[in-house]
């Protein structure tokens, strides 16, 4: 692709998202590891979201805040326990204004 | 709610739940819907496109009240490489009737308009309502379990309308957890612009609308489509890719929605527009070997949930109302002869959906997913830029003699696939489409 893509920040476009954070309860946790299976690193690159990060360690983190509620990691991590997944309380997490 | 029994419960207000708590309310059932979103279609994602026909079929006068954006008069199709676009468009002033067959939505407005109804038929609509759990007694589901109590709700029947990423019915191993090559991930912008801007640039009067899907280079070699869709005072625009073309690649969805908007055939289009929402969705993609068991005791599933979206025409809310509809009438048809919900009484459900389009056109094309899937960096990335450097040579006016374009066309066309690959792809493309 020719096209340069500078300086995008995912977070400026969920911040033109509405969420409804429940505080204190992620709905989407990571099972601690040493080293992140192959699958659970691709996702520091595939969520739409971008929760997930690489941190010193190189381990995977996770911040659900921003989560669009997709399941891209429920179908890709969740079967090999890298994850576990719910989704947020009723009310709770993003709200579509358009969808 | 708790000693309440209701004869249906439907988990979820998307299409395919709407159509079917409308369907069983409307035909003096007791409904019970439950949204775990702050209002319906809070939660929902669609490109999107609904067909008139199958909504008409469940409520024929919607055109009086509906939120319909534009109906739909020309459609693009675009094989795209880096720089450049080959197309397909259909224009045609028959869809300027009184009754157009397609029109472009907003689905949380529709979604709204929709679950009015639903409640106007009598159902019993709890939102911001999570269903955590389906109750079963001797492997007969009898009810759910939401995060609002730890009560059962008793039902006879429980409708699975959770949608692609539902957690229910393969948490209670009903069905299958969908896979990674089954279903694709779609990020999508709104983009809002004037009226009159979205008219001059796609050439539009009044209400009509234009569609322009593509494929091409803009998936990376992965298996995806690009679309771009009009509505009245905005444009709705996205990309998605097989989920197992992500993880294997490791593209970044925003960074190829940024490049899809940054395309020269794309960019003017788009111009000065206003982002307002940026969103993501899974698709089911699987087809036809994709769908799981839909039906047992005291249960169906329905649209999405039910990998019911046909992916070679893009129809996924359509078959999702149509499911939600015939699901509806089959549980009303047992319950009017005094049957019980079991298994047994609600495969008429499938006889139902098996005798409809929804299964016809997903039978239809069994083999498209896995020749799709498996040749994606050909049908993606190769024969789009043999497209375009074929257009490009006929095109041409440079002193070269045809004959030699027209060589040169020919020698990349082989260079590229071989001659028995070129064959080979348009048999196998054939017999999937037969």
């Amino acid at each position: 692709m020719t096209v340069a893509v500078t300086k995008l920040r995912v977070e400026d476009k969920l911040f033109q998202n509405r969420y409804l954070v429940d505080q204190g309860r992620p709905h989407i946790k990571v099972r601690p590891h040493e080293h992140p299976s192959a699958n659970l690193l691709a996702l520091t690159r595939i969520c739409p979201a971008k929760c997930y990060e690489l941190n010193d360690k190189g381990q995977v983190e996770i911040a659900a805040d921003g989560c669009m509620e997709c399941g891209t990691c429920r179908v890709l991590c969740e079967a090999s326990g890298d994850i576990t997944w719910n989704y947020p309380r009723g009310g709770f997490g993003v709200l579509f204004k358009f969808g | 709610m708790s000693g309440e029994k209701f004869d249906a419960i439907v988990i979820g207000a998307g299409m395919a739940g709407n159509a079917a708590a409308y369907t069983m309310a409307s035909r003096g059932l007791k409904v019970l819907q439950l949204e775990r979103g702050e209002y319906p279609g809070s939660k929902n994602v669609q490109g999107a496109i609904m067909y008139a026909n199958m909504l008409e079929e469940i409520i024929p006068n919607f055109r009086d009240d509906a939120p319909l954006e534009r109906h739909l008069v020309e459609q693009r199709f675009w094989m795209m490489d880096d720089t450049s676009h080959v197309g397909i468009q259909y224009r045609s002033d028959d869809f300027n009737g009184s009754t157009p067959e397609r029109y472009t939505i907003i689905r949380a407005q529709f979604d709204r308009w929709f679950s009015r109804k639903v409640r106007e038929a009598g159902a019993i609509v709890l939102c911001e309502t999570t269903a955590t759990e389906l109750a079963q007694e001797g492997g007969k589901v009898i009810g759910v379990r939401t995060d609002r109590t730890g009560d059962v709700i008793l039902a006879d029947t429980v409708v699975l309308a959770e949608g692609a990423n539902g957690l229910l019915g393969a948490r209670a191993g009903l069905r299958q957890t969908s896979t990674s090559e089954s279903v694709a991930l779609a990020v999508k912008e709104i983009h809002f612009l004037p009226e009159d801007v979205i008219d001059q640039r796609f050439g539009l009067h009044g209400n009509e609308g234009c569609v322009i899907e593509a494929a091409g280079t803009i998936s990376r070699g992965m298996a995806g489509l690009a679309f771009l869709y009009t509505n009245k005072e905005s444009i709705s625009l996205g990309i998605g890719c097989l989920v197992s073309d992500f993880a294997a690649t490791c593209e970044s969805p925003y960074e190829l929605l940024e490049a899809f908007k940054n395309h020269s055939s794309i960019k003017h289009l788009i111009a000065d527009s206003e982002v307002k929402e940026y969103a993501a969705h899974l698709i089911p993609e699987g087809g036809y070997k994709a769908i799981p068991a839909l039906f047992g005791d005291g249960w169906v599933v329905v649209g999405d949930a039910a990998q019911l979206n046909n992916a070679v025409h893009r129809e996924g809310s359509n078959l999702a109302m149509t499911s939600g509809r015939i699901a509806g009438e089959a549980i009303f048809e047992v319950k009017s002869r005094g049957g019980r919900m079991t298994k047994r009484n609600l495969a008429l459900y499938k006889t139902m959906l098996d005798d409809s389009f929804v299964i016809k056109d997903l039978r239809k094309y069994k083999d498209m997913p896995a020749l799709l899937h498996t040749n994606s960096r050909n049908f993606f990335m190769t024969y789009p830029k043999l497209m375009s450097e074929a257009s490009k040579n006929f095109m041409r006016v440079d002193g070269t003699p045809k004959i030699e374009n027209e060589r040169a066309t020919t020698a990349a066309f082989i260079k590229a696939r071989s001659r028995w690959g070129l064959v080979s792809d348009a048999v196998r493309l054939a017999l999937a489409w037969r």
